[in-house]
């Protein structure tokens, strides 16, 4: 789960890690009386989960409530690479003397976590990656032992920071990894850390990324949900709990287990046709996931033809069968089925899908003529 | 010969009381399995079927002679499982529970590493391990597998598992173990642990790997293919060419991935190490024939 900048400074601020005062706005309005509390100058920040926001006029400026005004009225509502602007951080302006970049993550390969420090921080930190990868002093840090405080100065000590930032940063790089421990964040990343004239170092940005399968030690978690940038079809699929993720073409996928439903949406490209959607349906795929996940499928108006792709293990062909045809009274599909079982049952799964074959339900022996099959039904619409 | 799990495995399930622990707890058991024990310390005394409960994993040990665990329980307690599990002395742990925060995953398997060495773990988020006809921990259909050899599979999917033992089944083609390695980001056992192990194992002759987008293991094994000098033959698939790019947030994991992670890179790092790569699941069994066709 990704966390807007607002969220993520917030979430910061818990952890005792410094960040300039500021406030959410969602209207000009609250956006001026939150800049008339914070004081002047203030910065008027979009609130959206994609880079570059800066460049593309998402943050600006503002000396008098006037000109938070102009901004915020032309920042609401901006499109930013496919995101909407539906909210701004008001912050107070801060003077900056230098920009560094820190950030801690897991390194899968290492299987420990791992921070990154790097005196060159600011917008460009993929492009000193890239070129000059020296710049970033990499630290390994052992889950079970933790992060010691000898550890992190010798980290800023490698990281080059200015010698007045030195103490800040051990106190703030502490506190980000208790953060991203405790926290329980995949990701905790503050580019810019700031230096200020007055030897202060501050989050001047936020990126949080939580792990969602520690939600049940995060009640308060519960503020962040609800306001992920879902499209309506991933909502829909989200209340059925259903694994949905939505694509741009005309073929409707259905499958049972992560790595089957990517290999499906895989082969129907292959084969030449545009899947719409992955949709994992999880084991035991009984009627009543067929019909929620046929409902979902159903109510995308761009799906020409559906592809059902299971390969029963623990789920039984013969009652993912029964789950199509009972799916198929309850719900009135606008698209043909095509419709493929192989393992466990699947002689018996296929003979009741045998008995209730039409040029509406279609069954093939194989992944391959099964995606064929459905890609043409698809394109004929 | 197998890897990790052979008939001297003799399991105790930490979990077994609970519906889904005893669902296939039992099946296991049913395959052949030896499950001798299962664990719930409100239940110590009592049985399930006939597989006596002990209060602790250790007592297991010492009174049931369990050298392995098989852990399906919640995701909350699951860690405290698997350490209980290493402290109780068994060798393998084999854990399927899904949903186990990272930072549980990371904190165990490097506790793990320091104070446990010997011990394996398997997973978490994975089907569990199958050596056909001996022994089957976890949820891999004992229908479509084979027993026999000479093929040794590793997959981070399950079901991408199931089908490549379907298709080379369908082919007459055994198997000497399948592990499922899952798909978490802190997995107890890897790929090049896998391949290690079956370059060493003289019944396996080809080995099937299926991995999936996200993260370098992939990559990583490839490496190793070419490094540890590995004569046997790697049939790869690869789930996942064409997946969108998942929502990027902040710049750590691009730094760190450094272009990996893609099945693109995946599938041409594998095939620069000399496997041969399936476009499709199905590919799988005819590309393994063909290898072993090879080896005469």
């Amino acid at each position: 789960m990704d966390l807007f900048e607002y969220q993520g400074k917030q979430y910061f601020a818990r952890h005792g890690i410094a960040i300039s005062p500021g406030a959410v706005a969602d209207t000009v309005a609250a956006a001026v009386s939150a800049a008339d509390q914070v004081g002047y100058p203030v910065v008027v920040k979009a609130q959206v989960q994609v880079g570059g926001r800066g460049k593309a006029g998402g943050i600006k400026l503002a000396h008098t409530a006037d000109e938070v005004r102009f901004h915020a009225g032309n920042i609401l509502g901006m499109d930013i690479k496919g995101h909407v602007v539906r909210r701004l951080w008001i912050e107070k302006a801060s003077d900056i003397k230098k920009e560094y970049y820190a950030s801690f993550t897991l390194d899968r390969s290492a299987r420990q976590h791992l921070g990154m420090l790097s005196a060159q921080g600011g917008v460009d930190i993929e492009e000193v990656a890239a070129t000059n990868p020296a710049a970033i002093a990499l630290l390994h840090v052992d889950p079970h032992t933790g992060l010691s405080e000898a550890a992190v100065r010798d980290w800023v000590a490698r990281a080059a920071l200015d010698a007045e930032a030195v103490e800040g940063a051990v106190d703030i790089l502490q506190k980000l990894y208790a953060c991203y421990v405790n926290g329980d964040a995949s990701l905790a990343e503050i580019n810019p850390l700031i230096l200020t004239p007055a030897h202060e170092v501050r989050a001047l940005d936020a990126k949080v990324s939580l792990d969602e399968a520690a939600l049940f030690r995060h009640p308060e978690w519960a503020e962040f949900t609800g306001l992920e940038s879902l499209d309506e079809r991933e909502r829909e699929a989200a209340e059925k709990d259903l694994q949905y993720v939505g694509l741009a073409g005309s073929v409707g996928i259905i499958a049972n287990g992560a790595g089957l439903a990517m290999s499906t949406v895989d082969i129907v490209t292959q084969v030449g046709g545009a899947p719409a959607n992955f949709l994992d349906i999880g084991g035991g795929a009984n009627a009543d996931r067929m019909v929620d996940a046929l409902t979902v499928i159903n109510d995308d108006p761009a799906v020409k033809a559906i592809f059902i792709n299971i390969f029963g293990g623990i789920t039984r062909c013969d009652e993912v069968a029964r789950g199509i045809v009972e799916a198929g009274r309850r719900v009135t599909l606008r698209a043909p089925l095509v419709v493929r079982l192989d393992g466990t049952n699947a002689v018996e799964g296929r003979a009741i899908l045998t008995a209730n074959e039409s040029d509406r339900l279609l069954m093939k022996p194989d992944m391959l003529t099964a995606a064929q099959t459905a890609v043409a039904l698809a394109a004929r619409g | 010969m197998a890897i990790f799990a052979d008939a001297n495995t003799r399991v105790v399930v930490q979990g077994l009381t609970g519906k889904q622990g005893q669902f296939y707890g039992l099946r296991n058991r049913a395959y052949g399995t030896q499950v001798v024990a299962g664990t719930n310390p409100k239940k110590a005394g009592t049985d399930v079927e006939g597989v006596p409960i002990y209060a602790t994993v250790k007592d297991a040990v010492e009174q049931a002679g369990a050298n392995t665990s098989f852990i399906i329980v919640p995701a909350a307690v699951a860690a405290d499982s698997i350490l209980e599990a290493a402290q109780g002395g068994v060798s393998l742990i084999v854990c399927v529970t899904e949903h186990i925060p990272a930072h549980d995953q990371a904190r165990v398997y490097n506790r793990l590493r320091d104070e446990f060495p010997h011990t394996r773990l398997i997973g978490p988020n994975c089907a569990g391990i199958i050596t056909p006809g001996v022994c089957n921990i976890g949820f891999h259909p004992t229908e479509v597998a084979r027993p026999g050899g000479p093929v040794g599979v590793v997959s981070r999917s399950g079901t991408l598992a199931y089908q490549s033992l379907y298709e080379l089944t369908v082919k007459g083609i055994g198997q000497t173990t399948c592990v499922g390695i899952g798909g978490d980001p802190v997995p107890g056992t890897n790929f090049i642990d896998c391949l290690a192990a079956f370059d060493k194992d003289p019944e396996t002759r080809a080995i099937v790997l299926i991995g999936e987008i996200g993260g370098s293991a992939e990559e990583e094994a490839a490496e190793y293919i070419i490094r540890a000098g590995i004569k046997k033959p790697v049939v790869a698939y690869i789930a996942g060419v064409t997946a969108p790019p998942g929502k990027k947030m902040g710049h750590a994991g691009a730094i760190i991935s450094g272009g990996k992670g893609t099945a693109a890179a995946k599938m041409a790092a594998l095939t620069a190490a000399g496997a041969r790569v399936a476009q499709n699941p199905t590919e799988i069994g005819g590309l393994v024939a063909a290898a072993l066709a090879d080896l005469g």
